[in-house]
C-alpha cells in the first residue's frame, strides 16, 4: 500500500502570515479577532472578523494580476508558494504529469461576486460584464492558477462542502496518491468571505457572534455563553507526496495522512444532526481506514465553531465513538483563536495537528469563561492554555452547512 | 495632447500595469502591452464607462492600439 505524507507547509491566517508566524500564534493563544476593516458594518449586527492582517496584495503580485485574481485566489497562491518553496520540490526533477493541485473553497470568489453582480444590479439595461467575472469567482480558478504557476499537469481540481471543503481536499488527494493515480498533489483551501453579503448572510442564519463589546473573547468554543462563530478568511498547503518518492528525494516528512473519511448527515441544510450520528461515523470509518483504534489517538483537532447546537453535537459524537476514552483524549478548537475560515479551515487545522506532533505541545481552546452543564467536565478541552503531550495521532474533523462531514488521521512518522 | 488621449493613457496605465512611456500611439495591446483578449474587452468596457458611450463589438474589433482607442474615441464626442 502507498503511503501518503505531508512534505510542505504554508499559511496565511488571521493570527500569522506564515505557517511558522501561525504556529507561534497557536501555542501563544492569541485571538485574530478584531473590527472589519473592509467595509463599513454600521447596518450590520456583527461588526467583527478574523481577518488576515498586513496582507497587501502588491507585495506578491504585479497589479495587472491582482484585478484578476479574487483575493480568494491570491491567498491560494501566497500559501501554495510558501508550501512549495518549503517542500524543497525541484520542478525540474518531477514528473509533472503525476504532480496535482486540489483545492478547496467554500463559496470560491465572494469579493468579485458581491462587486460585479452590485455593478450590474445598478448599471443601465445593455451592461457589459467584466470579462474577468467568471473566472475572478469560480471556486476551482484557485487549484487552475496554482497548476499554471507551477506546471502541475495532473489531477486539478475545487472541493466544495462549505467548511469541509479543504479537509475533502486533503482527503481526495490522500485518496489518490495511495491509489497511485499522482505521486504529489498540493491540497489545502482559501477562503476570503470577509464581504457584507457574507457577514449579512451568516448572520441571517444566526451562525455568528454578536459579541461586538468583545470582539476577541467571542469565539469561544465550549463555553457556556457561546454565541455563534467568527468569520474568518485566509488559506492553507500542504504538499502530500507519497512516501518513497518523499524519501527518494530526501525530503523532510512533517507527518503522515495515514487515513480519512467522508460522511453526510442527510438531516438539513443548515442545522447539525443533534446526535452527532453522522460525525460519530465519520471518525469510526476515519479510524479504520488509518488502521488505527480509538486508543491510539492523543488528540482531537475538533470542528467546534462556537454555536450553541455544533459543539454538543460533536462533542456527543466524540463520546460515542470513544467512550471512556475520551477523557484521556486532548481535545480542542483552535476556531478559538482563527475564527471560521469556512473552506480553509480543514487546511489550516489540519496544519494545527501537524504542529501539535511535531512541538509535543497541543494548542488550548482559548477563551474559556463559563462551563457548560451540558458538556460532560471529565473531558480535556484544552481550555485556555497549551497543554505539553506527545502526539502520536490525531483526529482533524471538519463538518460543512449541507451535511457534510469529514474526518483525517494524522500521523507521526517514525 | 487632448483630453482624451490622455484619459484613455491613464485608463491604459491602470489596468494594465503598464509604464506610462510604454503607450504610445503605435503600441497594441495584446503585441506590445501584454494584454490578453480578456484584457481588450475590459479595456473596452473602461473606455465606454469613462466617454459614457456604447461601443458596438464590430467597432471594438478595431480598436487593436492605443492610437485606434483614441482616435474612435474622438470621433464619438
Amino acid at each position: 500500500m502507498r503511503r501518503v505524507v505531508v512534505t510542505g507547509i504554508g499559511a496565511l491566517t488571521p493570527i500569522g502570515n506564515t505557517a511558522e508566524e501561525y504556529k507561534k500564534a497557536l501555542f501563544e493563544g492569541k485571538s485574530g479577532a478584531d473590527f472589519i476593516t473592509h467595509f463599513d458594518t454600521e447596518h450590520f449586527k456583527t461588526k467583527f472578523a478574523c481577518e488576515v492582517k498586513n496582507f497587501n496584495p502588491e507585495d506578491h503580485f504585479h497589479k495587472r494580476e491582482v484585478r484578476r485574481l479574487d483575493p480568494f485566489s491570491q491567498f491560494a497562491l501566497v500559501a501554495a508558494e510558501e508550501a512549495m518553496k518549503d517542500s524543497g520540490l525541484d520542478l525540474e526533477k518531477i514528473d509533472l504529469d503525476r504532480a496535482g493541485v486540489i483545492w478547496g473553497s467554500g463559496i470560491g470568489g465572494f469579493h468579485t461576486i458581491e462587486e460585479d453582480i452590485t455593478e450590474a444590479a445598478l448599471a443601465k439595461p445593455g451592461h457589459r460584464y467584466s470579462p474577468f467575472l467568471i473566472p475572478k469567482l469560480i471556486s476551482d480558478i484557485a487549484p487552475g492558477h496554482i497548476s499554471i504557476k507551477y506546471g502541475f499537469r495532473g489531477i486539478n481540481y475545487a472541493t466544495v462542502s462549505a467548511c469541509a471543503s479543504s479537509s475533502h481536499s486533503i482527503a481526495n488527494s490522500a485518496d489518490y496518491i495511495k491509489l497511485g493515480k499522482a505521486d504529489i498533489i498540493i491540497a489545502g483551501g482559501s477562503e476570503a468571505g470577509i464581504v457584507k453579503a457574507g457577514v449579512g448572510g451568516f448572520s441571517s442564519l444566526k451562525a455568528l457572534s454578536e459579541r461586538n463589546d468583545s470582539p476577541q473573547t467571542a469565539s469561544r468554543p465550549f463555553d457556556k455563553d457561546r454565541d455563534g462563530f467568527v468569520l474568518g478568511e485566509g488559506a492553507g498547503a500542504l504538499i502530500l507526496e507519497e512516501y518513497e518518492h518523499a524519501k527518494a528525494r530526501g525530503a523532510k516528512i512533517y507527518a503522515e495522512i495515514a487515513g480519512s473519511a467522508m460522511t453526510a448527515d442527510a438531516y438539513h441544510i443548515t442545522a447539525p444532526h443533534p446526535e452527532g450520528l453522522a460525525v460519530t461515523k465519520v471518525m469510526e470509518l476515519a479510524l479504520a481506514d488509518a488502521d488505527v483504534t480509538k486508543d491510539d489517538i492523543d488528540y482531537i483537532n475538533v470542528h467546534g465553531t462556537s454555536t450553541p447546537l455544533g459543539d454538543i453535537a460533536e462533542i456527543k459524537a466524540i463520546q460515542n465513538v470513544f467512550g471512556e476514552s475520551a477523557y484521556d483524549l486532548n481535545i480542542s478548537s483552535t476556531k478559538s483563536m482563527t475564527g471560521h475560515l469556512l473552506g480553509a479551515a480543514g487546511a489550516i487545522e489540519a496544519l494545527a495537528c501537524i504542529f501539535a506532533i511535531q512541538e509535543g505541545l497541543i494548542p488550548p481552546t482559548i477563551n474559556h469563561f463559563t462551563d457548560d452543564p451540558e458538556i460532560d467536565p471529565k473531558l480535556n478541552l484544552t481550555f485556555n492554555k497549551t497543554q505539553k503531550r506527545t502526539v502520536n495521532n490525531v483526529i482533524c474533523n471538519t463538518f460543512g452547512f449541507g451535511g457534510h462531514n469529514t474526518s483525517i488521521v494524522i500521523k507521526k512518522i517514525s | 495632447m487632448s483630453e482624451i488621449a490622455d484619459k484613455v493613457k491613464k485608463i491604459i496605465v491602470d489596468k494594465l500595469g503598464v509604464d506610462e512611456s510604454e503607450v504610445t500611439p503605435e503600441a497594441s495591446f495584446t503585441n506590445d502591452l501584454g494584454a490578453d483578449s480578456l484584457d481588450t474587452v475590459e479595456l473596452i468596457m473602461e473606455f465606454e464607462k469613462e466617454f459614457d458611450i456604447s461601443i458596438p463589438d464590430e467597432q471594438a474589433e478595431h480598436i487593436q492600439t492605443v492610437g485606434n482607442a483614441i482616435e474612435y474615441l474622438e470621433s464619438q464626442q
